[in-house]
């Protein structure tokens, strides 16, 4: 049996020049470190318009952009839709934030009644509203228990018959300021509006993300987090104390 | 129907509430000017049109503060009465009070020029009311987004600062988000502070983050990649305030230096060299180097900011001479790169609001020998949202480790760390705890603090237990 460390996990950011902002970088951080402390390597690519799509891709990630950096990327996204979709139906795991949230959806449809198409893998749509949902948000998911994070958007997402929320919103508005859902799921493909960065607080997220590139490619389950000591107290710890310090704030 | 109150009995009501504030121990500023501003709409405008050199301001997301007091000291030390809105309340109000105090009952202004740091966000209402006769635009980056909503906008009111301005705008070279203000004016003169390109690397820009995580390739340092490829302004997911198609393209990236260096235009303030407070300066045709009491890459480079503006100004009345003199003797505002000496060492406190700004102090302060403190608040003046601390690489504490963090958010500063494998010796959140513990624990050594505003506000009480700091009103 080879040793875990030449066991290669391949996380691919995409377009993290134009779609990073509010900390999404934290979420690709997190990945890096913990498939370290797992016992495997990880394989950090970015991908950005125009570039060779990465030959591996265990798992995905992106973010949240300006209007214009989202300007950028849309016609680039479409091109890789299908290799997403053939990704996604294989049971890839990715996570998408707020701007990739909304263009994995069918389309964000503007204020002013355009439609902008997404790569439709997951079944949700967007409406460009005036209200921006600003502020901290407390929900709760039956797979990853309470998710903590910052939702800053002025698209309201709806989801569709095929997608499953990824939560329920205790604290904060998610999706939209209708319905109590935040973020949606299909297979392994997470889509969310929370910033945070998400993973660094909620690491049965980033947990479920690895578990399931590992079982993909090499068949095992997780082991036990090997984090270094830093602290005065384990990771651990310090993830909840900082977790009820953020839930127990304002909006 | 308005009811219009003489001017005198504006003033009147204002210095009467600005003393009934300071007598219930209120720090004066911004009580005052809301009564003032209720009753007398155009208080500001009138009092401040009787102003000889009129009004400047001072708008950008990072070092708002130091330059406006650089401007300040220069255009005192060439001998101009000035005032200012220095009591930390850089809003419309902070500068209604500060007014009173300069004013007489008839309403005569004792002053030559106004100088005001204005905030972003409260600058547009202001300059509709006080056009300002010239302005001084630092830069644009990720700041209290979850209060503006994007960098796209904050540029936007920027551009209406520059945009009101009537006689002379001067502009960040180095920033494309603030240069490209120039194509929006017109009539206005416009002028433009800069850096040598071989200085660039100590600026990081907000756009550098993305290559930070890329494996293998060493990731750290190095200039911000040039963009390529036609941007295709056709859509406008993730809606903002603006119509389709009035929103000119602006070019990618934030920060102090995010424009390339190649097709710059000429800057009348160059800044050529950094030395331990020391810096070398190309104004006009001159080459200068002095020694400052301002430290640190950013604060030389927003000195270069400021001698611009005081230039554009004074154009031919200034005295060259009495400009490097005071030059040499500007000092840092407080609590950006400020020193107190506490039990015989140096104590620095650091105000850090956004990535970019955390990222020059660590860039501009050498950690070495130095024990260092983080202090993060998330209350609504230091922003909410903790996403931006992702945004920052503390890879530079990695070596001599972080002594104490402390504040709200103690444990998502602490959890950052742990990421970037920086080890840590203590977390307390509560703010008097930690700094008693933090000052005890290395008697003697140099000793830094990186701080949230409100968390600076708070430390700088507990530290006039210890030291005299300079009184915060
Ligand atoms: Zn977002």
């Amino acid at each position: 049996m080879s040793s875990r460390s030449t066991q290669q996990i391949h996380v691919v950011q995409l377009y993290p020049r134009d779609m990073n902002i509010y900390g999404d970088y934290g979420n690709a951080l997190v990945l890096q470190r913990r498939i370290a402390w797992y016992g495997y390597e990880p394989v950090m690519h970015s991908y950005d318009p125009g570039d060779e799509f990465p030959a591996h891709a265990d798992i995905l990630i992106g973010g949240g952009g300006q209007d214009s950096g989202q300007d950028r990327i849309q016609q680039d996204l479409l091109s890789i839709g299908e290799r997403l979709h053939s990704l996604a139906e294989a049971g890839t795991p990715m996570l998408m934030i707020c701007g990739l949230y909304q263009l994995f959806g069918h389309y964000f449809e503007t204020r002013q009644g355009r439609r902008i198409q997404g790569i439709g893998l997951l079944d949700v749509t967007t409406y460009g509203t005036d209200t921006r949902l600003i502020g901290n948000v407390v929900a709760e998911s039956d797979q990853f228990g309470q998710i903590i994070g910052y939702e800053n958007h002025s698209g309201q997402t709806y989801l569709g018959d095929d997608a499953q929320p990824l939560a329920r919103v205790v604290t904060g508005e998610g999706n939209n300021e209708q319905d109590p859902h935040e973020g949606a799921r299909h297979r392994n493909v997470l889509g969310s509006y929370l910033h945070g960065s998400l993973l660094p607080k909620n690491p049965a997220v980033a947990d479920f993300l690895i578990a399931a590139a590992v079982q993909q490619k090499f068949g095992d389950s997780l082991g036990d987090l090997q984090a270094p000591d830093t602290a005065p107290v384990s990771l651990t710890e310090l993830t909840e104390k900082a977790r009820r310090s953020a839930a127990s704030r304002p909006r | 129907m308005a009811l219009r109150v003489p001017r005198s009995a504006s003033i009147a009501v204002g210095k009467a509430a600005r003393t009934l504030t300071r007598l219930r121990g209120g720090s004066g500023s911004a009580f005052p000017g809301l009564v003032v501003e209720r009753i007398d709409p155009s208080f500001l405008a009138r009092t401040l049109a009787q102003l000889p050199k009129g009004v400047v301001v001072v708008s950008g997301t990072n070092g708002k503060t130091t330059t406006t007091k650089m401007v300040v000291e220069l255009l005192r030390g060439q001998g101009l009465k000035v005032l200012t809105n220095r009591s930390g309340s850089n809003f419309t109000r902070g500068v209604v009070a500060s007014l009173l105090g300069e004013i007489s009952l008839t309403g005569r202004l004792e002053a030559d020029i106004a100088v005001l740091e204005l905030d972003e966000a409260h600058a547009v209402h202001f300059v509709r009311a006080v056009r300002p006769r010239h302005s001084l635009l630092l830069n644009v980056m990720r700041d209290q987004l979850d209060r503006f909503g994007e960098i796209d906008t904050t540029a936007g009111m920027l551009r209406s600062i520059a945009q009101t301005t009537t006689e002379g705008v001067v502009l960040n070279r180095e920033d494309s988000r603030v240069a490209g203000i120039a194509e929006s004016l017109s009539g206005q003169q416009v002028r433009y502070f800069g850096l040598v390109p071989e200085l660039r690397r100590h600026f990081p820009s907000d756009d550098e983050l993305h290559s930070a995580i890329t494996p293998d390739a060493g990731s750290a340092g190095g200039e911000t990649p040039p963009r390529s490829g036609p941007a295709q302004p056709t859509t406008t997911p993730e809606g903002d305030g603006v119509p389709d198609g009035e929103e000119p393209v602006e070019p990618p990236g934030t920060g102090i230096i995010s424009a390339d260096s190649a097709g710059l235009p000429e800057a009348d303030v160059l800044l050529t060299g950094l030395g331990t407070q020391r810096g070398s300066f190309r104004i006009g045709e001159q080459e200068v180097t002095t020694d400052l009491k301002v430290n640190g890459a950013y604060n030389t480079y927003n000195a270069a900011a400021a001698l611009a503006l005081v230039r554009m100004v004074l154009g031919e009345e200034l005295d060259h001479q009495a400009l490097l003199r005071t030059l040499a003797q500007v000092s840092p505002a407080f609590g950006r790169g400020e020193s107190l000496t506490v039990a015989g060492a140096p104590v620095d406190l650091v105000l850090v609001k956004n990535p970019a700004g955390f990222r020059l102090g660590l860039s501009s302060f050498s950690a070495d020998g130095v024990a260092t403190m983080i202090a993060i608040n998330d209350n609504y003046a230091d922003g909410r949202d903790m996403s931006w601390l992702w945004d920052v690489s503390f890879d530079s504490l990695a070596a001599e480790g972080v002594a104490m963090v402390s504040g709200v958010r103690a444990y998502d500063m602490a959890l950052r760390l742990s990421y970037d494998q920086v080890s840590i010796q203590a977390v307390e959140p509560d703010l008097k705890t930690a700094l008693e513990a933090f000052l005890a624990a290395q008697p003697g050594q140099p000793k830094r603090i990186f701080c949230t505003y409100t968390a600076m506000l708070a430390l700088r009480k507990h530290l006039a237990a210890y030291t005299d700091v300079e009184a915060f009103a």
